[in-house]
């Protein structure tokens, strides 16, 4: 039954797309696409969708992007959500590395995390589910458990309250995967894979949503400076269309992003 | 006249609550709709995104959701509407307002399109009903 409805919906889609692929003159005004709706869940790309777009340009070595085990025991709560973002990206890198033990060890490591802010109790399910999928390889699967995860962290910070703290774990994830993607590319450049680094609009919906968050959090030092390097880092990723970044501007977003995560790595960061 | 005025209240307040579960309940029997639409791209390889985009439509009017999407990767912007919809339409925008080619998928109140950037950045996907009546809807997006 479930087959003959998957193909009853593929021979629909088929008769429809071959009525399809035009492009209409319509256009939108900047006052429509201004009041365009803006979520965290669907306007912002997961680290998964960077790096699928980076693959195409390549083999990449992905566990060859790992970096060494990071403290699970910061106490500033700031600092926990902006980590716990670049470990679920640390997740996403690994899966693309099809990396069983790795996935293993980052869930752990995530639930850990987690569990610092006090948001671990649906997440130990989680954890179950990221090491079984991860055993039996299933890396489709585990790339859609990390965002549920992701999701399920932020959803639960929001119902504790916290709802500050969940545009950093998106910021986190976004930092870590940048670094990431920036390093790959700077290794084997070619004008195809760079061009994924142009979101001057993304760079700048996660910096509003900064500038809203409550005035003590954003006054925190290492807020206050994301927010600041945030905002150099939106012009240096502000490329024009068809034209791809240089070699060149890639190393200066990879050293941007790099300092700004060396900072939200540090252990000296005080409240 | 106090008694009165309370047992307007408590219908009043019915009545809403009744109208706010109606309202949820056709969003979420239209997330059901959008995720089974992107369910047959499954089987091409497409990554079904965690969120979803729930909304109320109304006829000849854009509902717009901003997106930032990376060149090289594939989407699909799959979408359904509830009750008394009966037609829906998604459509892709670039950054200046431009529409882009897409491929389209219609089937009633459910609809897809499949739009691949050259370039990375914002764009704006557009859900609208083209002919008879609005309603609640529902958006999630794949991709490879």
């Amino acid at each position: 039954m479930i087959h003959l409805m998957k193909l009853s919906m593929l021979v629909l889609l088929v008769s429809a797309l071959a009525a399809s692929g035009a492009t209409n003159d319509a256009s939108l005004s900047a006052d429509q696409l201004a009041k365009a709706a803006k979520t965290d869940s669907i306007s912002i790309p997961t680290p998964g969708e960077l790096f699928a777009a980076l693959s195409k340009s390549g083999k990449i070595n992905w566990s060859g992007q790992y970096r060494g085990p990071m403290p699970v025991t910061y106490r500033n709560r700031a600092q926990i959500a902006l980590n716990l973002g670049g470990l679920i990206a640390d997740g996403f890198i690994a899966v693309e590395a099809k990396d069983g033990q790795q996935v293993k060890n980052i869930g752990s490591d995530i639930i850990k995390l987690a569990k610092a802010l006090g948001v671990s109790e649906k997440l130990l399910g989680r954890g179950n589910s990221i090491n079984e999928f991860a055993d039996n390889n299933e890396w489709d699967t585990l790339q859609e458990e990390l965002e549920a995860t992701q999701n399920e962290v932020k959803s639960s910070m929001q119902s504790h309250a916290d709802q500050d703290l969940v545009i950093l774990v998106t910021l986190g994830g976004w930092i870590r995967g940048t670094q990431v993607v920036t390093g790959a590319i700077i290794k084997n450049f070619n004008e195809r894979s760079a061009n994924v680094l142009r979101q001057p609009a993304l760079v700048h919906l996660m910096k509003s949503k900064i500038d809203e968050i409550s005035p003590a959090l954003r006054g925190e030092p290492l807020v206050k400076d994301v927010s600041e390097q945030l905002g150099q880092i939106e012009k240096l990723v502000a490329f024009q269309p068809g034209k791809p970044p240089s070699e060149e501007d890639v190393r200066k977003v990879n050293e941007a992003v790099r300092k700004v995560m060396a900072e939200i790595e540090s252990k000296d960061v005080a409240k | 006249m106090k008694h009165c005025l309370s047992i307007l209240l408590a219908i009043l307040a019915l009545a809403a609550n009744v109208l706010v579960r109606a309202e949820t309940d056709a969003e979420i029997g239209a997330r059901k709709d959008a995720a089974d639409v992107a369910r047959a791209f499954s089987n091409e390889g497409f990554m079904l995104r965690d969120g979803h985009w729930c909304g109320v439509v109304k006829p000849h009017e854009h509902s717009l959701l901003a997106v930032n999407l990376y060149a090289g990767n594939q989407y699909w912007f799959s979408a359904a509407a509830a009750e008394p919809a009966k037609k829906l339409e998604v459509s892709v925008y670039d950054e200046t307002g431009k529409q882009a080619s897409t491929e389209n998928y219609n089937d009633g109140a459910k609809a897809a399109a499949g739009f691949s950037p050259v370039d990375s950045g914002q764009y704006f996907v557009s859900v609208d009903v083209p002919e008879g009546e609005g309603g609640s809807f529902c958006l999630v997006y794949s991709y490879k």
